[in-house]
């Protein structure tokens, strides 16, 4: 039974993992389905975020303005970066952003490392949402079980937004043909402007999410953009509903590895990326051929 | 309505529109006809704003369009049916349709516009909650139109609109095309079905190796055989 327990436990520590993984990946798959830009900023975007809600947090006491502050500022960074950096390469091939991109990823990091220092700075887990809660089979931290909530509703409120709203059916038309779109009227260079701007908030929003359970550095969004690919590729490029499937299961294996075996932890999800790429090459929910 | 004056066209290297001039006025249903490959899509494309190297003019509706984006052109009250129907994957019909108001300043009145054309296309009413691309060839060609209509473009660009069609809905087209006209619609035409086309048609284009060869009114063009089939047997 103990062991039921733990394993049931472990299973909630990587929904909570795994979380973070969905914000993630659901920026990223946004830009790439909408925009065919492969954004290796993200990570970067995530950095930003976690460093500016943080700081936020450190002024004002108060953690859950930063929910709302930190995308607003990374999303207008985003904006800032569509407009001025990537705008000028469409038409160019898909490895013209994606270099730009991670050069300004390390661009990020350096700026940060000017104002913040290099060695990190702590962040408390907010008021409020320490200490643990029973949830029937052990105690589990509340601000992970917060993290799950607060996950579910954005991903629960962008599917609203995709799936109910105007600009959401041109997120869905132009993701499959963007001409079709153009022609019926709409300014398409806007739409992808937009669509970039709301990836990137939600990578900055994740940032400071995860910022409690995950040590605040310059460096923090580099694994993280990483792992974020492995879940997007395993969720299929341009998936949303790919992108929540993988995360939760991306993170799921992570922390169930911990488990039973710590040494192959960090393996763990590039085994499930590889034996998925084996089995479906365009990830679990992917469309076949989005990149040829 | 459109003036297309000395427009050249490429697709990378290859020169496909080569310099041609062309009219059509205000009502009038235009068709311009040609062989495969002979740069009548291109010159549809051009004249939406797809094609990105161009030169020559292209004036709408009084104003030089040359070089403004296809979604300008579209608020200016002119609409585009592709060739491949691109009705898109994932939407419904309604949502298709809904597609072809979100630019315009009428899609308040959604509710009425939809109704509006369910009666012009009764098929597409039955099937408007369903996917778009569940649809025949025949009637996702419709709701290509359909959609374009919603707008209610001064002028509208139809791209062989009767390709791969059940010659039953054919008809049902061309009849459409007529009444489009009546309603003030003014339609240029892209169409291997020479016959059907000339006959609803006021004037004619025929295009070969992206050059203009002949031009004459409709009613001539159906008596001159000769010409036909020099350019338009395939």
């Amino acid at each position: 039974m103990a062991d039921v327990n733990l394993f049931l436990l472990q299973l909630f520590t990587g929904l909570a993992l795994g979380s973070v993984y969905v914000l993630l990946a659901t920026g990223l798959s946004l830009i790439f389905g909408m925009l065919t830009v492969v954004s290796f900023a993200h990570g970067a975007f995530f950095m930003v975020g976690a460093y500016i809600g943080v700081y936020q947090y450190g002024v004002t006491g108060n953690f859950w303005i930063s929910l709302v502050v930190v995308p607003l500022v990374v999303g207008t960074v985003g904006l800032l970066t569509e407009r001025f950096l990537v705008r000028p390469l469409y038409g160019r091939g898909i490895d013209y952003p994606l270099l730009l991109t991670f050069g300004l990823s390390y661009v990020l990091i350096e700026i940060v490392r000017i104002f913040f220092g290099v060695q990190g700075i702590p962040i408390s887990t907010p008021e409020g949402l320490r200490g643990a809660v029973n949830i029937g089979v052990g105690h589990f931290p509340l601000y992970r079980l917060f993290l799950i909530v607060a996950t579910a509703v954005v991903v629960g409120g962008l599917w609203l937004f995709i799936e109910r709203t105007r600009f959401g059916l041109i997120i869905r038309a132009g993701a499959r043909d963007p001409e079709i779109v153009r022609v019926l009227g709409i300014d398409i260079s806007r739409v992808w402007l937009l669509v970039f701007g709301l990836g990137t908030a939600i990578a900055g929003l994740s940032g400071i999410l995860a910022a409690p359970i995950r040590a605040v550095t310059p460096e923090m969004g580099i694994p993280v953009l990483v792992e974020s690919f492995v879940v997007t590729v395993v969720g299929g490029m341009g998936s949303l509903a790919g992108a929540v499937v993988a995360g939760l299961l991306v993170g799921v294996v992570f922390s169930l590895t911990s488990l039973y075996a710590p040494a192959f932890a960090e393996t763990s999800i590039f085994a499930l990326m590889a034996l998925v790429l084996l089995v479906r090459p365009q990830g679990l929910l992917g469309r076949a051929g989005l990149m040829g | 309505m459109l003036a297309v004056d000395k427009l050249h066209a490429w697709y990378g290297r290859s020169h496909v529109v080569q310099g041609i001039s062309l009219e059509v006025k205000a009502g009038e249903i235009v068709t311009l006809m040609g062989r495969n490959g002979a740069g009548k899509t291109t010159t549809l494309r051009t004249v939406m704003g797809l094609v990105a190297r161009r030169a020559g003019s292209v004036r709408f509706d009084g104003a030089e369009i040359l070089s403004e984006p296809p979604h300008r052109r579209f608020r200016r009250g002119l609409g585009y049916v592709p060739e491949d129907r691109r009705i898109v994957p994932g939407l419904s019909v309604r949502e298709n349709l809904r597609l072809g108001l979100l630019a315009s300043p009428r899609l308040r009145e959604e509710q009425r516009l939809i109704e509006r054309i369910a009666g012009t296309f009764p098929r597409l009413k039955e099937r408007i909650d369903q996917d778009g691309t569940s649809l025949s060839g025949g009637e996702q060609q419709m709701l290509a139109i359909a959609r374009a209509m919603m707008s209610e473009p001064k002028m509208i660009l139809l791209d062989e609109p009767s390709e791969g069609i059940m010659p039953v809905l054919v008809d049902e087209m061309f009849a459409l095309f007529r009444k489009m006209k009546e309603s003030g619609t003014t339609i240029l035409l892209v169409e291997q079905n020479v016959e059907r086309a000339l006959a609803i048609s006021d004037r004619a284009y025929i295009m070969d190796h992206g050059e203009i060869v002949f031009h004459d009114s409709a009613a001539n063009l159906i008596a001159n055989q000769e010409i036909q089939e020099r350019y338009c047997s395939i």
